[in-house]
C-alpha cells in the first residue's frame, strides 16, 4: 500500500469482478488466431504436400511431452527457489547486521545476473556426475538447468519477501511489540500472515517469468518443447512450416500462461479493494 | 597487464586470453560494445512503443484499442526466446534477400535487427501498461485543480499529469528496463555477436570455459548493478518529499 | 506519596542531530492520570515510547512497577506485560477479527487459557460498548470503533499502566467523544494513565496533573485547575492562547 494521499494507488488496468478473469472474448480471439495461422499455412503449402495443420497434429504428442518437461522444470525451480528464497528473504530482515548484509549481497548477485548466463554457468560449472556413497550418479542436463533457474527464482522470492514485510506500516510492529510479542511471534502471527496476501501476485508473476524462461534451456541442450520443435522442423525440411510450427509453440505457451496472468491480475485487484 | 595474465597462465593454468591475446581482446571488446548498442537501442525503441501504445489505448477508435490489447496480451504471455526464433527463423525466411559486397545473398534484415525488433516489442508490451497505469494514478481532481488555475487540457498534462505519472511509474519502468538489458543475452540464440556469443566462441577456441564463464558472469552482474544503482539515484532525485517511501 | 508506579528521571534522547528529549523527569503514582500536552515535535510521543522501551533513551533512568526500563539487560517482554499502549493510528491487525485482536496477545504471549481469555475479551468488548462487533474485521469498523478495540486489546493484557498516544488525533470529531468516554471510564476505575493529547477540555476534566513540554523539556506542570487557570510560564500561556 502506498502512502500517497494525493496519488491514487498504482493499479494495473481493467478491473473485472468475480471469476470473469477468464474472459470469453479473449477465448474467441485465441480461436480466431489459431484458425488464421492454420489457414495461412494452408494457403502457403503446395497442394501435394501434407497440410500444415495435420503436420502440427502429427508432432503434437512429441512436442507436448517436451512441453511437460518445460512445466516440470518450472515447477521444480519455483518450489525450490521459493523455499530457499523465503529463508533468504527472512535473513534480509534479520536484526543481525552481518546476516542482513550477507543475504542482501547474495540476493542482489543472483537478481542481477542474466538468466541465460546463469543457465550457462550451471550447465558448465556443475559436475556431470557425483559420487554418493560410492555410487556414481549422473546428473542430467535438465537437472542442472533447473538449478540454473532456481537461483534467480530464489533471489527474486527473497526480494518479494523483503518488499512485502517493508510495505507493512511500522505501526504493526510497534503494536505487536507493545503487546509483549517476541520478534518471532510478531513475524509469525502478525507480519507474515498479512504479507502472504501481498506476496501472492508478485509470486505468480514470477512463476509466469519462470515458465517463459524454460525455452532457454533448449540453448544448453535440454530436450524440451523448443528443442523438439526445431527437431521436427529439421525432419520435415519445409520452409512453409516455419511460421505455423513456431506459431503453434507460441500459442501453446500463451494458452498456459495467459490464464495465470489473468488470475494474477484478478488477485491484485481483489486485494486492492480489500485494503 | 598482458604480461601478468600470460604469467598467470604459465604459473596457475588460469587462461584469461581476453587480457593478453589481442585477437580475443578485440573481439570481446566489440562484443561488449554490441551488448551496449543492443541494450541502448532496444531501451529507446521499447520506450517509444510504450508511449505510443499508451496513447493508442486512450483512443476513441475501438479496433485500435483492441489491437494494442492483443499485442500486450500476446507478448506478455509468450516466451521471449520463442518470439525471437519466430521473428528470425519464421519471418526471416519470408523476408527478401539482397546481394552483399562479394555477391552472396544475405537477408535484408540482419539477425541484429531481428533481435532488436523482438526485444523492443517484448519490453514495449510491458512499458505500455506501466505508462498507462502511471497516468491513471493521477486523480481527476489534480487535473481539475490545474485547469481551474487556467491551464489548458494539454498544458495541464504537460505541467502536472505527465511529471506526476512519470514519477509514479519510474520504479516499475526501471525494473523493466533492467530486465530488458539482461534479456539482450537471448540474441545469442540467433547468432548476434554480443558478449555471451563471443565468450562462447572464445572458450570453444581456447578451452577456457571456467575463466570466461566467471569473467562473463561478473561482467554482467557489474553492468546490471551499475545500471540499477544509476536508476535508484535517479528515482531518489525525482522523489516527492512526503509522498510514499 | 508512596513509591511512584512510573518514574522518569532526567531522560535524554536524540535522533541523529535532533535532541528530542533534553532531561525530562516526572513521576506517576498508582491510579493517577496525567496528561502531557505541548506543540508537535516537542518529544511527547517519544517520551511515551521510552516508557515501554519502544525507544531506548541515551541517558536517564525510567522505572515502571519496579522494573528498570533503562537497564542494559532489560527483558522488554516482561515490561510490556505491565504496560499497555494505544496508538494514534490504532494499529489493529487487519487480518484478524476484533475479538481475535483482543485475544491474541494474552493467549500467545501470556499463555493463558483460551476460554478464560475469550470470556475476558468479550467482557472488554462490552465494556468499550462494542458488543456485536466481535466478528468484524478492523477494515469493517469506523475509526472510533477501531480505537476502542485497540483499547480493549491493551486492557486484555491486564496492564498496570496505560499509555495513550494522541489516540483521538486521527478520528472524526463526532467519534472522538466515544473514545474519550471509554478512557474516562477507565480512569474512574483507577487505571494509571499517561496521555499525550490535544484535547484540552478532556485534560482539564480528567487529569490529576498536567505537564507542558516544549523542545524536549517540561516547561511547566501543575494540577489542571492551576495549570489552565493560572499558567506561569510565557510559553505555556502562548500555547494555551493558541489552542483554547
Amino acid at each position: 500500500m502506498t502512502d500517497l494521499p494525493v496519488l491514487l494507488p498504482f493499479r494495473p488496468p481493467t478491473p473485472r469482478p468475480g471469476l470473469e478473469f477468464l474472459d470469453g472474448r479473449w477465448i474467441a480471439y485465441l480461436a480466431l488466431a489459431i484458425l488464421l495461422a492454420a489457414g495461412a499455412a494452408q494457403a502457403q503449402g503446395t497442394p501435394a504436400a501434407e497440410s500444415a495443420f495435420s503436420v502440427i497434429l502429427k508432432w503434437t504428442p512429441l512436442i507436448g511431452s517436451g512441453f511437460l518437461l518445460n512445466i516440470l522444470i518450472s515447477v521444480i525451480a519455483m518450489a525450490a527457489g521459493t523455499l530457499i528464497g523465503l529463508a533468504l528473504g527472512l535473513c534480509q530482515i534479520s536484526l543481525l547486521p552481518p546476516v542482513r548484509a550477507g543475504s542482501w549481497l547474495v540476493t542482489q548477485f543472483f537478481r542481477n545476473a542474466p538468466w541465460l548466463v546463469m543457465l550457462f554457468y550451471c550447465i558448465f560449472m556443475l559436475p556431470f556426475r557425483i559420487t554418493v556413497f560410492g555410487e556414481v550418479v549422473e546428473i542430467p542436463n535438465w537437472v542442472r538447468a533447473t538449478i540454473g533457474l532456481t537461483l534467480p527464482v530464489m533471489a527474486n522470492v527473497s526480494e518479494i519477501v523483503r518488499g512485502a514485510v517493508q510495505s507493512l506500516p511500522h505501526g504493526q510492529w510497534e503494536a505487536a511489540e507493545s503487546l509483549a510479542f517476541t520478534r518471532g511471534q510478531t513475524l509469525r502471527q502478525v507480519i507474515l500472515p498479512q504479507c502472504l496476501k501481498r506476496m501472492l501476485p508478485p509470486w505468480m508473476n514470477l512463476y509466469a517469468i519462470v515458465i517463459m524462461s524454460t525455452p532457454l534451456t533448449s540453448i544448453v541442450g535440454v530436450e524440451e518443447a523448443m528443442t523438439l520443435t526445431r527437431g521436427a522442423l529439421n525432419a520435415e525440411r519445409r520452409g512453409d512450416l516455419l511460421i505455423p510450427m513456431y506459431g503453434a509453440l507460441l500459442l501453446a505457451f500463451f494458452v498456459y500462461c495467459w490464464p495465470i496472468a489473468r488470475l494474477t491480475r484478478w488477485l491484485e485487484q481483489r486485494n486492492q479493494v480489500r485494503v | 597487464m598482458a604480461e601478468f595474465f600470460r604469467e598467470l597462465r604459465t604459473t596457475t593454468g588460469l587462461n584469461f586470453t581476453i587480457f593478453y591475446d589481442p585477437f580475443d581482446a578485440r573481439r570481446f571488446g566489440y562484443a561488449f560494445l554490441m551488448t551496449c548498442k543492443l541494450s541502448v537501442l532496444s531501451v529507446v525503441l521499447s520506450l517509444i512503443i510504450g508511449v505510443a501504445g499508451a496513447f493508442a489505448q486512450g483512443a476513441r477508435f475501438a479496433p485500435l484499442r483492441w489491437v494494442v490489447a492483443g499485442y500486450i496480451a500476446f507478448f506478455r504471455n509468450t516466451p521471449p526466446l520463442v518470439q525471437m526464433y519466430f521473428f528470425f527463423f519464421a519471418l526471416g525466411a519470408i523476408t527478401p534477400t539482397v546481394p552483399d559486397d562479394i555477391g552472396m545473398e544475405v537477408p535484408m534484415v540482419s539477425s541484429f535487427t531481428w533481435a532488436l525488433v523482438a526485444l523492443s516489442l517484448f519490453a514495449g508490451a510491458f512499458n505500455v501498461e506501466i505508462f498507462r497505469s502511471g497516468i491513471e494514478a493521477v486523480p481527476r481532481s489534480t487535473v481539475e485543480a490545474a485547469e481551474s488555475l487556467g491551464y489548458s487540457r494539454l498544458g495541464a498534462y504537460r505541467a502536472v499529469v505527465l511529471p506526476l505519472a512519470f514519477r509514479v511509474c519510474l520504479p516499475s519502468l526501471n525494473n523493466n528496463l533492467v530486465n530488458l538489458v539482461k534479456t539482450t543475452t537471448l540474441a545469442y540464440a540467433i547468432g548476434v555477436p554480443e558478449m555471451l556469443y563471443v565468450a562462447n566462441q572464445i572458450w570453444s577456441d581456447s578451452l577456457n570455459v571456467t575463466e570466461m564463464m566467471n569473467v562473463l558472469l561478473l561482467l554482467y552482474i557489474g553492468l546490471v548493478t551499475l545500471l540499477v544503482w544509476i536508476m535508484h539515484r535517479w528515482e531518489r532525485a525525482l522523489r516527492m518529499p512526503g509522498y510514499g517511501t | 506519596m508512596d513509591t511512584p508506579l512510573v518514574s522518569i528521571q532526567a531522560v535524554h534522547k536524540r535522533f541523529g542531530d535532533l535532541e528530542v528529549l533534553r532531561g525530562v523527569s516526572l513521576d506517576v503514582a498508582r491510579g493517577e492520570v496525567i496528561c502531557i500536552i505541548g506543540p508537535s515535535g516537542s518529544g511527547k510521543s517519544t517520551l511515551l515510547r521510552c516508557v515501554n522501551a519502544l525507544v531506548r533513551p541515551e541517558s536517564g533512568r525510567i522505572t515502571v512497577a519496579g522494573i528498570d526500563v533503562t537497564a542494559a539487560k532489560l527483558d522488554p517482554i516482561a515490561l510490556r506485560r505491565r504496560v499497555g499502549m494505544v496508538f494514534q493510528q490504532y494499529n489493529l491487525f487487519p487480518h484478524r477479527t476484533a475479538l481475535q485482536n483482543v485475544m491474541m496477545a494474552p493467549v500467545s504471549v501470556l499463555k493463558q487459557d483460551k476460554r478464560e481469555v475469550e470470556a475476558r475479551a468479550r467482557a472488554l468488548m462490552a465494556k468499550v460498548r462494542l458488543q456485536g462487533k466481535e466478528g468484524a474485521y478492523p477494515g469493517e469498523l469506523s475509526g472510533g470503533q477501531q480505537q476502542r478495540v485497540a483499547i480493549a486489546r491493551s486492557l486484555c493484557m491486564q496492564p498496570d499502566v496505560m499509555l495513550f498516544d494522541e489516540v483521538t488525533a486521527a478520528l472524526d470529531p463526532e467519534t472522538v467523544k466515544e473514545v474519550l468516554v471509554t478512557i474516562r471510564d477507565l480512569a474512574e476505575e483507577g487505571m494509571t494513565c499517561l496521555l499525550v493529547t490535544h484535547e484540552m477540555g478532556f485534560a482539564r476534566d480528567l487529569a490529576d496533573h498536567v505537564y507542558f513540554t516544549d523542545r524536549g523539556v517540561i516547561v511547566e506542570h501543575a494540577p489542571p485547575a492551576e495549570f489552565f487557570g493560572n499558567p506561569k510560564d510565557a510559553r505555556t500561556r502562548e500555547f494555551l492562547g493558541q489552542v483554547l
